[in-house]
């Protein structure tokens, strides 16, 4: 099963040409090294402050643009991974391993499972089920046939 | 301790679990370059595994829950040299060994962290020994590098338990039996050795891919764990373009999950499928992978070329855009590696697509007299399907029901038989 850890904004991450500290980079790097080395990291970006984004908003057949930046940087996102693990247990193990890139000290990241088609299984399991049932019921025609 | 909606001690289980999965094939790499016994090793991880099982539900998980396993471990093997009579001169001497690592231990941490990857390597060696039979290095594998217990990998091979857990038994008793060193082969034998873990590894893949047993077409978990260990080699053997390319082709194949099969269960052959599900971003880390191999030389091995081939399809965006021509050239290399009649059946079909059905029919046609293939249904159905797109369908009816009397897959069967209805219309 497949999680994304969404590292929520900062202040820090917020400030406008803004880059990550040359350490903490360097501590990130080592950190998604190891995720890479045993196998779990399926890919990885940064976001940019939202300053350089934009929200377009929907309202029946209207659709407004709304220019970054946008103030409640606990709601905004700074970056993301993609790990493939056998648990949501797994996945927090890993994140706990994160060198905290807070300046403050104070940060969260948020993990959240990604849908799989097995996921949709509840919802097809009907038509599944009707489907093998036809199935069935042609089995006797089709050898009487022959 | 909080209210909540799960069972705590569920919940704790799990982690322990997942600590497991992270932390086992380290704590057991570490431990058998100490203790120079990689049954004991084993054995000592897994009574660490059981304290933790005992402790860490009262005492929570520790900070360092690799850390406390390794030391837990090592605390036994101190405990078991000393009080074990035989061979007392070794295991005093090892003991010692161990006790003096103890106490430099800030120190240690650092050692293993230097040499984790080197002892990582060697258990992968290890494990996938081409002295045990295939079935026993996919468990040992399963089990030492992919953290599984014998219970999961049990239930992903729809095997009995203590059927693996003998496997495994027996497995560990050769490999001691045999004085198999913990070590990374060199020179010439790497590359035979190297060979039989990338067979391991693809063979997990296949059995997830293609189950072989069982209801399910397909065992997705089991392709999870075998891209996991695929990754973690190639970061491994960073050097070795094999390597990425049974990375990249796992990679490629895994992409098109969810399209190869319908919601009721049914096969979707590769131009059948939606493309639009196929996985990008696995297709994406399938492309980067075959990159690196090009990035370290040119020569092409047995994956690297199936990964290009299946790179072709993956780029292309419909069936009709797909690069035939370089599919021909890339089976053409593949047959003359390995000179097999089913590659020969590939390049055939490629060479039709690429030149057209007759050209693809007189291949295939002299493969007729080879007899590896005497009942093998895709000769037939490939026969089939050629007659039938060069309108000579009596011909193309018939061969299709002996397709369907040779496949032993019973949706592929109807599949074929629906088609041989078809040649009459």
């Amino acid at each position: 099963m497949r999680f994304m850890v969404i590292a929520k904004a900062t202040p820090e991450t917020e400030k406008a040409g803004a880059l990550p500290d040359p350490q903490l980079m360097l501590e990130m790097g080592k950190y998604n090294e190891e995720l890479m080395k045993a196998g779990v990291l399926l890919a990885l970006d940064g976001l940019q402050p939202s300053s350089k984004g934009a929200r377009v908003r929907f309202s029946g057949k209207s659709r407004t643009v709304v220019d970054g930046p946008f103030t409640e940087a606990k709601e905004l996102i700074a970056g993301f991974q993609i790990l493939q693990v056998k648990s949501l247990e797994e996945a927090i193990e890993w994140v706990k391993r994160a060198p905290n890139c807070s300046p403050t000290g104070e940060g969260e990241v948020e993990i959240r499972q990604i849908f799989e088609m097995e996921d949709f299984a509840p919802i097809l399991s009907e038509a599944q089920i009707q489907h093998k049932v036809a199935k069935r019921a042609e089995l006797p025609s089709q050898t009487a046939k022959k | 301790m909080a209210v909540s909606a799960t069972d705590p001690h569920q919940v704790i289980h799990r982690t322990i679990e997942a600590v497991w999965r992270i932390e086992s094939a380290r704590v057991i790499a570490g431990l058998t370059r100490l203790t120079r016994d990689f049954d004991l090793a084993e054995d000592l991880a897994q009574e660490a595994l059981v304290a933790a099982l005992e402790q860490w539900p009262q005492s929570g998980v520790p900070d360092h829950p690799g850390a406390w396993l390794t030391a837990t471990a090592k605390r036994r093997a101190i405990d078991l040299f000393r009080h074990n009579a035989v061979a007392k001169r070794k295991h005093e001497e090892l003991a010692r060994d161990l006790e003096a690592l103890e106490q430099t231990a800030p120190d240690l941490d650092a050692t293993l962290d230097n040499t984790i990857s080197d002892d990582l390597l060697r258990l992968v060696f290890i494990a996938c020994h081409p002295i045990l039979p295939t079935e026993s290095r996919a468990a040992l594998a399963l089990r030492l590098l992919g953290g599984l217990t014998t219970d999961e990998i049990a239930r992903a091979f729809l095997t009995p338990e203590p059927t693996i857990a003998q496997r495994i038994v027996r497995a560990k008793r050769t490999l001691a039996d045999q004085h198999i060193p913990f070590e990374v082969p060199r020179g010439l034998e790497f590359a035979a050795r190297l060979a039989s873990v990338l067979e391991v590894i693809y063979l997990i893949f296949n059995e997830g891919y293609s189950a072989t047993a069982g209801d399910d077409l397909m065992r997705p978990n089991l392709c999870e764990d075998a891209l996991r260990l695929g990754r973690i080699l190639a970061e491994l053997t960073p050097a070795e373009p094999e390597v990425h390319g049974l990375v990249a082709l796992m990679e490629i194949q895994a992409s098109r999950t969810h399209a190869r099969i319908t919601s009721t269960g049914e096969p979707v052959l590769l131009f059948g499928q939606n493309r639009t599900q196929w996985d990008q971003l696995l297709i994406h880390r399938g492309l980067t992978a075959i990159e690196r191999a090009h990035q370290i030389n040119t020569t092409r091995g047995p994956y690297l070329l199936q990964a290009e081939i299946a790179a072709c399809h993956a780029r292309a965006r419909t069936p009709s855009e797909t690069d035939w021509h370089r599919i021909v050239i890339l089976y053409t290399e593949l047959a003359r590696i390995i000179p097999s009649p089913v590659i020969e059946l590939n390049r055939a079909v490629a060479v039709s697509m690429a030149q057209g059905p007759q050209a693809g029919l007189t291949l295939v046609d002299a493969l007729a007299s080879e007899p590896s293939l005497a009942r093998y249904h895709l000769l037939s159905s490939v026969r089939a399907d050629l007659l039938y797109k060069l309108g000579r369908h009596p011909e193309a009816r018939t061969e299709f029901e002996r397709a369907a009397t040779l496949t032993r897959n019973n949706r592929e069967r109807s599949l074929l038989l629906a088609r041989a209805a078809s040649c009459d219309l």
